[in-house]
């Protein structure tokens, strides 16, 4: 593999980290200094990541009501439609129009909207399904999903420089510092 | 952050760590994910041998049904809801341990629910498929069951949806398919970490597609969180609406026994009830098996004995109030039911179902009991059994005699009766063996983050 290529593009520098303690100051640190593409990587929640980092919030909470409002009216409009429009069936001279029986199946179909829409803009949002993500070239990283914690500094970063920045990961005093290449 | 300082001040008040001491991530997600990627044992095989060939019973019971028509079970006028409808209450009952534990349980902030959840998630799923397979068999012309679904079609029909049997259509295929989301999401890190720690290329390839290309970014789990968050919210109405339109499909009749409001309530405890039995039933040997004490523990036996304490007793409520209704309404026909329940030709029935739904399982109260993992696992099947006992009970009797003398019947299953529901128990732990084969039944990332919280505890 190597030499069959004589030039590769940086995609960034990796440091690695043992514990979420310690990349949650690092990321606090790479912030301070001015980094803005920087992503951070680790097997489960680290609270208060995302804000070290100064990640915009998520949508998904505006998504699921949406959603979920979507299927109340979905279902009354589809419900009124079958038994008031098109196939309007005298049950024991009760009125067609008979909302309260409209209400669990009702209750369902925004359950099952909000949930299906949920999930789709998760895995949507989060740009899955992914197969090939340059970090993945870094044999370390198997262990993000593991128990190694990982902060990327990404080489579209205005800042990045590939020798100052990576001079700047080694400050942080990380466990390990990885080349990321595209 | 508030909520997390609360986790770990319930977990430091309750003083029983929830894992065993000594564990980090690496020593988590080596025992979990061992069972996985080791080739399977000759126990394993023996096993899932065995559940196939029930598996394969089912099948040509239901083939015979097909083929012969509803005649080979013994439903008739009077009682035309025999096993089919006894067995779909039976296991969406067991299915709702599931979603309760990981819905209502997380929004609860219960951390004991980390170690089972997966586990009883996919209970539930597949408890779900069962429970489908009965009312559609039970049609009669079992191929088109999707008659059942609003769709637009060439006889310019619609089903009617003023009916609790088409609500049971919409929360049964809701309830199924929201777990399901609810199960996968779950997996997907876990997944992920399946696939990176694979070594053989078929196993990486197939974590791979199905972990999605997960990566654990930072905003990955930002949004993983509150979706997961949110989903247990939409859940847990969820979990309270599928049994109470299952009771609808009794109480909105005008039957003695059925027409009763207590109902949706005392079939959602019924149904925590057997849920919780099952799950004890599956992880009590499962725990042993495959080395699984240090995750689930003690304490987690003894918890889920003290919710089967409780939601037993609701369930005894309920009975009680059936009986106290029935003679505070002063009528006539409610009153000669719970004759016919108590001293009927289904009287032993109802005995049985007060010695394992209510007596036996008083002996929880005991410390004793509820820790010793054998008498637990009896006290489970009993649960189990007077679960059943009670849908038998409430589908049997109350259909057998109603109104008119001379419309009433017996009722008597025959053998294809029993190889269905037998069959049944094919289908579930056949899918069962499959799950603790091919993925994790422990949520991985999770046990790290409570694996994490508990060790950083240690230090302060």
């Amino acid at each position: 593999m190597e030499g069959s290529r004589l030039e590769t593009r940086t995609w960034g520098w990796m440091a690695e980290f043992d514990q979420p303690e310690d990349l949650l100051s690092a990321a606090e640190r790479v912030r301070e200094e001015g980094y803005r593409n920087v992503d951070a990587y680790a097997p489960m929640p680290v609270h208060g990541l995302p804000e070290a980092l100064g990640l915009g919030r998520t949508w998904i909470p505006q998504i699921v009501l949406a959603a979920g409002l979507l299927g109340a009216i979905g279902g009354f409009v589809f419900l009124y439609y079958i038994t008031v429009i098109h196939y309007p069936h005298n049950v024991g001279g009760r009125p067609f129009f008979s909302w309260p029986s409209y209400i669990p199946i009702m209750f369902e179909t925004t359950v099952l909207l909000a949930a299906i829409c949920g999930v789709i803009a998760m895995i949507a949002l989060n740009g899955l399904p992914k197969p090939y993500h340059p970090v993945f070239n870094v044999p370390e990283f198997l262990r993000a999903s593991q128990d190694k914690f990982f902060l990327v500094i990404e080489a579209s970063d205005p800042q990045f420089d590939k020798d100052r920045t990576r001079e700047f990961l080694e400050g942080l005093q990380p466990a390990g510092l990885h080349y990321v290449e595209d | 952050m508030s909520v997390d300082d609360q986790r770990t001040t319930v977990a430091r008040q309750s003083g029983e760590p929830l894992v065993a001491p000594g564990h980090d991530l690496e020593s988590v997600n080596e025992q979990i994910n061992r069972i996985v990627l080791r080739p399977a044992g000759s126990g394993w095989l023996f096993g899932f041998t065995v559940a196939f060939l029930l598996l394969i019973g089912l099948m040509f019971a239901i083939l015979a049904l097909m083929t012969r028509g509803t005649g080979i079970w013994g439903i008739n006028i009077p009682v035309a809801w025999g096993f089919a409808i006894i067995n779909f209450v039976w296991w969406i009952g067991i299915g709702h341990a599931g979603t309760l534990i990981s819905a209502i349980l997380l929004l609860l902030k219960q951390q004991w629910r980390t170690s089972i959840n997966r586990f009883a998630e996919a209970m539930t799923l597949f408890a779900v498929a069962c429970a489908a397979l009965f009312p559609i068999l039970h049609l009669g012309r079992p191929w088109v069951f999707y008659w059942l679904l609003p769709y637009p079609n060439s006889m310019q029909l619609w089903p009617q949806p003023r009916s609790p049997l088409i609500w049971d259509v919409f929360a049964v295929t809701t309830y199924g398919t929201v777990s399901f989301l609810f199960w996968y999401v779950g997996l997907i890190p876990d997944l992920a970490t399946l696939r990176d720690r694979a070594v053989k290329p078929l196993k990486r390839k197939f974590y791979g597609i199905v972990s999605l290309g997960w990566r654990g970014s930072a905003m990955h789990w930002r949004r993983y969180e509150m979706l997961y968050l949110l989903l247990a919210g939409v859940s847990t109405p969820l979990v309270v609406s599928v049994h109470s339109i299952v009771s609808f499909d009794f109480a909105v009749s005008v039957l003695p026994g059925w027409h009763t409001t207590i109902f949706p309530p005392y079939f959602v405890a019924g149904a925590i009830y057997s849920g919780f039995a099952m799950v004890l039933t599956l992880t009590i040997p499962i725990r042993k098996i495959y080395h699984l004490e240090d995750f689930i523990t003690m304490r987690h036996l003894d918890t889920m004995a003290k919710v089967m304490l409780g939601t037993g007793w609701i369930v005894a409520y309920g009975y009680l109030m059936e009986l106290f209704v029935a003679w505070y309404s002063g009528s006539y026909f409610e009153q000669f039911l719970v004759r016919n329940r108590l001293f009927g030709p289904f009287g032993p029935a109802y005995w049985g179902l007060i010695l394992t739904n209510v007596a036996l399982p008083q002996a929880l109260w005991s410390r004793r009991v509820r820790r010793n993992p054998v008498l637990l696992w009896c006290l489970s099947l009993v649960i189990n059994t007077g679960m059943w006992l009670e849908r038998f009970i409430i589908v049997i009797v109350s259909l057998h005699r109603d109104f008119l003398p001379s419309s009433w019947g017996m009722y008597y299953p025959t053998a294809w009766d029993w190889a269905t529901y037998l069959g049944t128990f094919g289908l579930f732990f056949t899918l069962l063996f499959l799950f603790i084969r091919f993925l994790p039944m422990i949520s991985n990332f999770e046990m790290r983050e409570l694996v994490h919280r508990t060790s950083t505890e240690g230090e302060h």
